[in-house]
């Protein structure tokens, strides 16, 4: 990218990072605030959005065209997403009234995650440059993952959550489930009820936040080791661009890997909590 | 990593996804795929069904030679056994009808031997008299000596 013309006037290591680490929001600067429910991070709406919209309009495409015939290649290899999620959610959730909604959710997860995760493929540099461009503000802040937002994964997770408190309710019927609120891990006694109550909510939080945390920080690290790279191939030495191509591609290869698993991880994480739902303690 | 809004429009987008999936990619890929799997069960069914039956054909078929084989076995042994018939049948009449001319042949023979000796015979008394006759005609009186040509004739025979 943008490397040596730019070294006079140049950001350091330190801005560029940060510049890189900030989103494009409603305010138009960096968010101050740890919580301020007035701000819209409007990188990660418009490419979560449109991920989720690419994917809809394929899996629509491949569904109105899908026939017991021979299967084309496209249709065949959504078939193999469906199936493979078909076949986790039948030995997960063992209920078929809830599978005709779970199973199409944990399909829509795996598949918009591993399309904002693979936001993560395009250069650290291609999408905020053009943003750039466009804009006419070389400062301007634009981040291209939107799975290494917190609002993204935690916003997700926490969809996840009202699933589970849905079916919980569903399932074992409102009086059933508070009664297994308070007497679920430990046993029906009056004294245990607080301890109980406490656990679960524990539990139901912790579930909800370390879906979120290990998405949000997996896909974090990766954007930052990214960045990292493309500082060591902006140092515009030959260590540094021979440096950036070993460990660039070595990085792009793993981050293959690391793509596919988080979302995979996440889907199977999605059925399992929601199955737990339906199970009584 | 700033808590802010985003959290909640992710929500909402997140069911909005999870929602239009459900209603329009899901069920017509799964019901295309049960349809393919019940149509492959069919096909496969169908498969073992023809085996089965190429089988079955093939046995029939391995029994009805057995049976061809078998027939054609008694059909040739009958034939056999009907020309040996009748090749003795051929071979007695042959040889009666052998016999019958040999035997009437013979019998023509010596009836025609008899009758040569008898004409011959005949002959040789007649010479032998009409011999005696010139030898003795003014001698002998045939009428005197009749008797003794008779006996003479008589011994000739």
């Amino acid at each position: 990218m943008a490397t040596g013309q730019e070294a006079a006037h140049g950001p350091t290591s330190g801005e560029y990072i940060v510049h890189h680490l900030t989103h494009f929001n409603s305010t138009g600067h960096a968010q101050q605030a740890v919580i301020d429910w007035s701000v819209w991070n409007l990188d990660t709406l418009f490419f979560s959005i449109s991920l989720g919209v690419v994917m809809l309009f394929f899996l629509i495409r491949a569904a109105s065209k899908a026939t017991s015939g021979v299967p084309g290649r496209f249709q065949a290899a959504v078939e193999i997403l469906v199936e493979m999620v078909a076949d986790q959610a039948k030995g997960i959730v063992h209920s078929a009234e809830s599978r005709k909604f779970v199973a199409p959710v944990a399909l829509t997860v795996f598949i918009w995650i591993f399309l904002m995760n693979s936001m993560d493929f395009l250069p650290v540099d291609l999408l905020p440059k053009i943003w750039a461009m466009i804009t006419g503000n070389e400062h301007a802040y634009l981040r291209v993952v939107p799975t290494a937002d917190l609002n993204g994964t935690l916003g997700m997770s926490i969809g996840v959550l009202i699933l589970c408190l849905y079916y919980n309710v569903k399932i074992k019927g409102l009086g059933g489930w508070i009664h297994e609120l308070f007497t679920a891990p430990f046993g029906s006694h009056p004294l245990l009820y607080p301890v109980n109550f406490l656990m679960q909510m524990i539990e139901f939080l912790a579930k909800t936040v370390s879906h979120g945390m290990r998405l949000f920080g997996n896909m974090y690290a990766g954007e930052l080791v990214f960045m990292l790279i493309a500082l060591l191939g902006g140092t515009a030495t030959v260590m540094g661009f021979v440096g950036h191509i070993i460990a660039g591609s070595i990085w792009a290869v793993f981050h293959i890997l690391i793509v596919a698993l988080q979302a995979f991880i996440f889907m199977m994480l999605t059925l399992v909590y929601i199955g737990q739902a339906h199970e009584s303690h | 990593m700033n808590l802010n809004a985003t959290l909640v429009a992710q929500l909402v987008v997140f069911f909005i996804l999870a929602w239009v999936t459900m209603k329009f990619v899901w069920p017509p890929i799964v019901k295309a795929l049960d349809e393919r799997a019940k149509k492959v069960a069919d096909g496969l069914a169908a498969a073992d069904k023809a085996k089965a039956d190429l089988a079955l054909a093939e046995k029939k078929v391995v029994e009805e030679l057995r049976k061809a084989r078998e027939s054609a076995t008694d059909v040739r042994a009958a034939a056999e056994k009907q020309a040996t018939h009748f090749l003795d049948e051929a071979r007695a009449d042959a040889a009666r009808i052998i016999a019958a001319a040999r035997e009437q042949a013979e019998g023509e023979a010596s009836a025609a031997l008899q009758r040569a000796k008898e004409a011959l015979r005949d002959q040789v008394a007649h010479l032998a008299v009409a011999g005696a006759e010139k030898i003795l005609r003014k001698e002998i009186n045939a009428q005197a000596h009749a008797d003794l040509l008779a006996n003479l004739k008589q011994e000739l025979q």
